[in-house]
């Protein structure tokens, strides 16, 4: 990976690189909710197995390669970005790549549950990823970003 | 209804709870704590002058090493994976250029997480006034609007 990561000082910088368009994963989120939610009335099928894989690579992709290389934010500068005013100010893009981390996370849990006939577990596992891309889609509010110092917060002390 | 049906219901609901209450609750300062930090009457002691009672700015110092301001501090944690910390900090930077004797220190909580746990921070962002003595006022857990900030510093 090229992305050159800043060392984190306090306090933490602004944008490290060139900030992406805030409504851009807002739209991902809103194309996961509805693949998610086609994934719950669906299962248990092997169609619904198949689209959850689909969007557990979609999560993969941004979270290695990046939120802005991910099919739904090439959907989004291709179809929405042209017809919307340019933002009114640019985000920094690692909040939302962590969130698809944790996005992955869950989809892997609820793939592995489909795939091996616990699907109660996978049910769950969707449904968790499910609320967590809702809050982002509809009160723009990351979930995972949360959950981050918490964990961190839970780390023996030095 | 279909298990998973049933799944995507809660999941909604949750959701739309959890956004709800959220989007109240966010950015809003409470009320003045039970003042953990004032010492109680000093009893006389054998000690000719007793250790002051160690304020929240004593151990924010440590961290921010930065001077406190004459009227109050806003005290910030803010941490990378956090979009509204962005927000917060040009609202609160923004008001302490404004407003006369108050300074903003931002505070990557990461960087502190010995801080974090003392002064019990879960979330980025937290903001935390101070008064002009160093102890905590109040405090707003998620991303503030500037009224909500000016109405805690006039409180």
């Amino acid at each position: 990976m090229t992305d050159t990561r800043p060392t984190r000082n306090a306090p933490p910088s602004p944008a490290p690189t060139a900030g992406i368009d805030p409504r851009g994963p807002r739209v991902a989120a809103t194309i996961t909710s509805v693949v998610l939610a086609l994934v719950l009335l669906t299962a248990p099928s092997a169609f619904a197995t198949t689209l959850l894989a689909l969007q557990t690579v979609v999560f993969a992709v941004g979270a290695t390669a990046g939120v802005q290389r991910t099919p739904y934010a090439w959907f989004f500068r291709r179809v929405v970005r042209p017809r919307l005013d340019p933002p009114a100010e640019t985000e920094d893009p690692r909040p939302p790549r962590f969130a698809q981390t944790v996005g992955l996370a869950f989809a892997v849990v609820g793939l592995v549950g489909l795939l091996s006939g616990v699907t109660a577990l996978g049910l769950v596992a969707v449904g968790l990823a499910l609320v967590a891309a809702l809050l982002n889609a509809v009160f723009d509010y990351c979930l995972g970003c949360e959950m981050y110092l918490l964990l961190k917060r839970l780390q023996p002390t030095t | 209804m279909s298990a998973g049906a049933w799944v995507l219901l809660v999941a909604l609901v949750v959701a739309g709870g959890f956004g709800l209450y959220r989007a109240r609750t966010d950015g809003r300062f409470g009320r003045t704590p039970a003042a953990p930090g004032v010492p109680a009457a000093t009893p006389d002691t054998p000690e000719a002058a007793p250790a002051p009672e160690p304020t929240t700015w004593d151990s924010v110092s440590a961290a921010a090493g930065v001077e406190p301001g004459e009227r109050a501090t806003l005290v910030q944690f803010s941490s990378a994976f956090c979009a509204p910390c962005r927000a917060t900090r040009r609202v609160l930077s923004d008001v302490a250029g404004v407003v006369p004797g108050v300074v903003h220190v931002e505070i990557d909580a990461e960087q502190h997480l010995d801080l974090v746990r003392a002064l019990d921070v879960v979330r980025t962002p937290t903001t935390i006034v101070l008064d002009a003595t160093g102890a905590e006022r109040t405090r707003a857990v998620g991303a503030p609007r500037k009224e909500q900030v000016l109405d805690a510093l006039s409180a």
